[in-house]
């Protein structure tokens, strides 16, 4: 059983060398193939931005990740270098082979009009949220997917603690403009993001940024 | 309680006898290890006890209306800044409402982490008791309870979501580690879970999987399903957290008649 403190590790890849490079707007959704053994960063390009990210095997999309999984077979809760990403049939579906950034949320979830009618008042509906991005993205895709694989995903680059009374916090984040963090695929997986819009709390510092994707062979 | 001529459970006089023989409507025994669901209408309650100590149930709700909405963690946790549940928490949707309330507990803490055992681990840690050998002393996990029973409402694997672990207790510490507290639970604490709308329950009694008992011997849970009313306007859990209240009144909106 790992530990879940914070690890940063630097990575050997040049950008140069990646084979995609894709900057994602704040508030967009994206979603991508990655095969197995390729490698894809994440850049928090201006830093503390939310990339909320569900990863599904490509070839059976009931098989989705799991944050029980990923926290169960890790014994806690925060990811970092060398934490393994698990789906919900309990294979290993990414590892983080580099981290400077060091600590990841996989407890939060994703924001959506509907919690946000709960979180912060009834007259936020109207927002955008990430929930509605994933739910374009897919309706949109010849993935396969819907409503219920908008399972509970990482959000990247996020810091939400869990104190030893029991409560939840949401933390300033530590992560800073540039900061990455890499995984390497174990099997091949959609990727499904969305760059979050969340403008009713601090954890962005109110400005939602883009996010960098790049991926190698 | 329904009248019958057949062999209905009356258990709960011993487990819940408290309750208002007047509003309860049924009751029975999930034995350690076992599973069993239920499709309840809002305006009732399941009041669970733990029969032995160390007991840990496992609990999903899907909205009867839409299987589509369903209990969903993150959402829960963070609308209520909460990694425990106890009396005022309320589960939430995935839909912005509240499916359901804690409107009482003795125990003080239950574990929403999601936490599930599966075959595998169940199988590393107690070794395998399949039926051939062992008949209704076969091991089962807790996800393949589940899965068992979400599939009789045509839910399959890619539902599965992570459950609340009633009658368990886990801690984070500092680097984000897991402790779990090993007897959380006596015999005899209980917990009422008010449906605030119309819902799909399942449940395993099958153990934590981070409980440290090498022998596998999960404690019985008795459910007793009582009257218990909507949700008053000076509701406790309204009153708990403005996002409760907003989630109940969410709730509301689908009950207009």
């Amino acid at each position: 059983m790992t530990t879940t403190a914070i690890r940063v590790r630097e990575s050997e890849l040049q950008a140069a060398h990646a084979i995609h490079d894709v900057t994602l707007p704040s508030g967009e959704p994206w979603l991508h193939e990655l095969k197995r053994g390729q490698t894809l960063r994440i850049v928090d390009l201006d830093g503390n931005q939310a990339a909320d990210v569900i990863f599904y095997n490509r070839h059976d999309t009931d098989e989705h990740y799991s944050a029980t999984e990923t926290m169960l077979r890790q014994g806690g809760i925060y990811l970092t270098t060398d934490s393994v990403l698990y789906s919900s049939d309990g294979n290993p579906m990414l590892s983080i082979v580099a981290d400077t950034c060091g600590r990841h949320d996989t407890l939060g979830g994703a924001c959506a009009a509907e919690s946000n009618t709960v979180r912060y008042a009834l007259a936020k509906k109207f927002m955008h949220s990430c929930r509605d991005n994933y739910m374009l993205c897919i309706q949109e895709s010849d993935s396969g997917l819907g409503k219920a694989d908008l399972v509970p995903n990482v959000n990247f680059f996020m810091n939400v603690p869990v104190t030893g009374e029991g409560d939840l916090k949401f933390d300033d984040g530590v992560s800073g403009p540039g900061k990455y963090v890499e995984l390497r695929a174990e099997m091949d997986l959609w990727v499904l993001v969305s760059n979050c819009p969340q403008l009713n709390n601090p954890c962005n510092a109110y400005n939602p940024t883009p996010v960098q994707f790049l991926i190698w062979d | 309680m329904l009248d019958s001529p057949v062999d209905v459970d009356t258990r709960w006089q011993q487990f819940a006898p408290d309750l208002d023989p007047a509003k309860l409507l049924f009751s029975e025994v999930i034995p350690g290890g076992c599973h069993w669901s239920w499709t309840l209408p809002r305006g009732t309650a399941l009041r669970l006890t733990a029969l032995q100590p160390g007991a840990n149930l496992s609990l999903v709700l899907y909205a009867a209306r839409e299987k589509l909405e369903r209990y969903n963690m993150p959402d829960s946790l963070k609308a209520q800044h909460t990694a425990h549940y106890t009396r005022g928490h309320v589960l939430m949707s995935d839909m912005g409402r509240s499916m359901a309330s804690i409107i009482s507990d003795s125990l003080g803490w239950h574990d929403p982490l999601g936490l599930l055992l599966d075959a595998r681990r169940l199988h590393e840690k107690y070794g395998t008791h399949d039926y051939q050998s062992f008949r209704n002393g076969m091991y089962r996990s807790g996800r393949d309870g589940l899965l068992i029973e979400i599939g009789k409402y045509g839910l399959s694997r890619r539902d599965l979501i992570a459950p609340v672990n009633f009658f368990s207790k886990v801690t984070v510490d500092e680097d984000g580690c897991f402790h779990y507290l090993p007897q959380h639970s006596p015999a005899g604490a209980s917990v009422d879970l008010r449906l605030d709308i119309d819902v799909i329950v399942a449940v395993s009694a099958a153990p934590h999987p981070l409980d440290p008992r090498p022998d596998y011997a999960p404690s019985p849970v008795g459910v007793a399903v009582w009257r218990s009313g909507v949700a008053p306007a000076d509701d406790y859990c309204r009153a708990f957290r403005p996002e409760n209240a907003r989630a109940l009144y969410n709730s509301d909106l689908q009950y207009l008649a």
